[in-house]
């Protein structure tokens, strides 16, 4: 780096040249996680969260059984504590049975192992939702918004025509398309087979044995990315006739590096921010569509997948449908005061806004 | 005004014809068709059905006869463009429009009640956070908020059918047809939805209060009550005007979950039903049905900003 450009360059940070500024030099993300450690919500989110995490990765460890083999005999098994709380006198019908702490499901199943690997499910979801729709949304966001005119235009008119597509029933329609045609054994060498091969290595890398989870990721990100785009290309809009953008065309910095070194770090905060309160949806969708049986593939439990087997017990088990609900809504709260919290911290002045 | 309406209706076209289009590539691209069965039909009675549906026809014919720009194998232009959805492969008696005319209305009811929920808890907490900002007033609103989202429509419904059905007996477990029956999937359906409300109505409204012309209403000598209703709550209603369209749209597709969970025969678990039976005529016809009221919503939603808010121009 040349002495002029580390000059633009300091103009364009609004760090102080040496010996310049006297104060301690604080950076926006140091003051960030400050700000987050102080908000007793936030942490709270962020324990349970990891918490989550643990458990979704040392699965196979801390479940007491399989989550795909039961026993007939151990069918709407519903341990003693459980028939106390509930309502609707269950010790009449039901097979008691202190050995399944959270009950066992309509095939015998652990109901307490089956929610802890669902967690498999569910933070893949989220997570890969949110890094699909920040990759896809951010670049094309940054093209669309650098560019401008013409390019703007075309762009922009996609992401509308998108939008006016009622996502959950295109998200249906995707996933019944994906698991028809990818589903059964296809020939080698077809696009299908290639896809199942990623499949069962996204699978594997994500310690299930079956599930289907490429497709779910590949329905969530094609309808996710919009949101992000449009975000993007607003901050940039707002970023690009400022003063030290200029200066950096001025000493003859390329696009690209304007977009990475001048443009991105400051437009990442409020990404961050959207694309982290995204989540809970992220895991919402994927709920949802194990819950009309376009998920993941049984016997992969998946939170939604168990709500829907347990809602039709509802009556006599409440127990089998609330055992995943709870921990969806567990999640989900986790999730949201993360997110709350990371935007209070990142933008002060977004605090309390939606 | 009355030319930005004309424009923003022309560009719908173009939007609806490409849902459309790729509706019907990929309902068309699941393999497996409507008339496959458990015990395969004889192969006569197949082609038979296939030429009375126009399905021997190529897949561009198809759809340009379904969208009712071609005339159709019995010589009709009879098609979207002519407000005819086309028949279901499902029944013979019946027409998509039958069907939509049956389950689109208790869809409708069921996303009104929710969205009138929504508004009703969502708009009043939002006020008092804004207006007590950090007391605990403000604290409980937002913690009801926060709630709101985080607990889903596929939790709150068997909670609510755990409680308040098989618990204490208050209402119906499931069913459709009385208000007793409305009242907990509509709930269940806008209790979500009212937290957005309620958030985005205290953060505008603790903006607006702070503008200048509130001080010079109150400088003025209105009485509180009246610089509340009349100036502020117009002014930070415009945010949440904004998001009613597409909360609206959301809602009729969000009410697919509430249908399965209370047995309601709305038009969203039909929807599902469809594409196991690959009933291609009402797969498209109600995603373009729904994509109609999203854009239709984005347009109203856009329209009313001119209302509430003089300051911004259409051109």
């Amino acid at each position: 780096m040349t002495t002029k450009e580390r000059a633009a360059q300091r103009l364009a940070d609004g760090t102080p040249a040496e010996g310049e500024g006297q104060q301690k030099v604080t950076n926006l993300w140091a003051d960030a996680w400050r700000r987050l450690l102080r908000n007793r919500a936030a942490v709270l989110g962020g324990v349970i969260v990891i918490l989550i995490i643990v458990a979704a990765v040392f699965a196979g460890q801390i479940a007491p059984y399989d989550y795909a083999a039961g026993d007939s005999a151990d069918n709407y098994a519903v341990p003693l504590w459980i028939c106390k709380v509930m309502p609707g006198n269950m010790e009449a019908y039901a097979t008691i049975s202190d050995e399944f702490t959270l009950g066992a499901d309509y095939l015998g199943r652990d109901l307490l192992s089956r929610v802890i690997y669902g967690a498999r499910v569910s933070l893949p979801v989220g997570f890969a939702g949110a890094l699909i729709s920040l990759l896809i949304g951010l670049i094309y966001g940054c093209i669309s918004g650098y560019y401008g005119g013409r390019v703007d235009n075309i762009m922009m008119r996609i992401v509308d025509i998108m939008y006016a597509f009622p996502t959950m029933l295109l998200i249906i329609l995707l996933m019944a398309f994906f698991k028809t045609t990818f589903s059964g054994e296809p020939v080698p060498g077809t696009a299908a087979y290639t896809f199942g091969q990623i499949n069962d290595a996204v699978d594997g890398l994500l310690g299930l044995e079956g599930g289907g989870m490429l497709f779910i990721f590949m329905g969530i990100g094609i309808t996710a990315w919009m949101g992000t785009a449009r975000l993007a290309r607003g901050q940039i809009l707002s970023l690009k006739r400022k003063e030290f953008i200029e200066a950096s065309h001025m000493i003859g910095s390329g696009d690209m590096r304007i977009i990475s070194r001048h443009i991105l770090p400051n437009i990442m905060g409020p990404i961050l921010i959207n694309v982290t309160l995204a989540i809970p949806g992220f895991i919402n969708t994927e709920v949802f569509l194990s819950f009309i049986g376009l998920g993941v593939d049984p016997p992969t439990p998946s939170w939604g997948s168990m709500i829907s087997e347990g809602a039709r017990g509802i009556r006599s088990y409440p127990n089998q449908v609330l055992v995943p609900a709870l921990a969806l809504a567990l999640t989900m709260f986790a999730f949201n005061f993360l997110g709350d919290g990371l935007r209070d911290a990142l933008d002060p002045r977004m605090k309390g806004t939606s | 005004m009355g030319r930005y309406i004309v424009r923003r209706l022309l560009n719908m076209i173009p939007t609806l014809l490409f849902i459309s289009l790729v509706t019907f590539g990929l309902a068309k691209a699941i393999p497996g068709g409507p008339f496959d069965r458990e015990k395969p039909l004889p192969a006569e009675i197949v082609a038979n059905l296939n030429r009375y549906y126009g399905l021997d026809q190529p897949n561009w014919k198809q759809y340009t006869d379904y969208m009712g720009l071609t005339r159709n194998p019995s010589g009709e232009y009879a098609g979207v463009f002519q407000f005819n959805f086309g028949p279901t492969f499902s029944s013979r008696s019946r027409t998509v429009n039958d069907i939509f005319k049956d389950h689109l209305p208790v869809s409708m009811q069921l996303g009104g009640g929710a969205l009138v929920i929504a508004l009703i808890i969502g708009i009043p907490l939002g006020i008092i956070a804004a207006l007590k900002q950090n007391s605990g007033w403000d604290y409980l609103s937002m913690g009801i908020a926060i709630f709101g989202v985080s607990v889903p429509t596929v939790v709150l419904a068997p909670l609510f059918i755990v409680i308040f059905a098989l618990g204490l007996h208050w209402f119906p477990v499931a069913g459709w047809g009385s208000i007793d029956k409305m009242v907990m999937p509509s709930f269940a359906l806008g209790l979500g939805y009212s937290a957005i409300i309620a958030r985005l109505t205290r953060a505008s409204m603790l903006q607006v209060v702070r503008e200048d012309y509130i001080r010079t209403a109150r400088a003025k000598g209105l009485r509180d009550r009246v610089v509340i209703i009349r100036h502020a709550l117009k002014n930070a209603f415009i945010p949440v005007a904004t998001v009613l369209g597409p909360m609206f749209a959301a809602v009729l597709t969000g009410t697919l979950v509430v249908e399965t969970f209370f047995a309601i025969p709305g038009l969203g678990r039909y929807y599902i039903t469809s594409i196991t039976n690959r009933d291609v005529p009402v797969i498209i016809g109600t995603t373009l049905l729904y994509a109609f009221f999203l854009v239709v919503a984005n347009l109203l939603v856009d329209i009313t900003y001119g209302f509430l808010d003089p300051r911004i121009k259409f051109d």
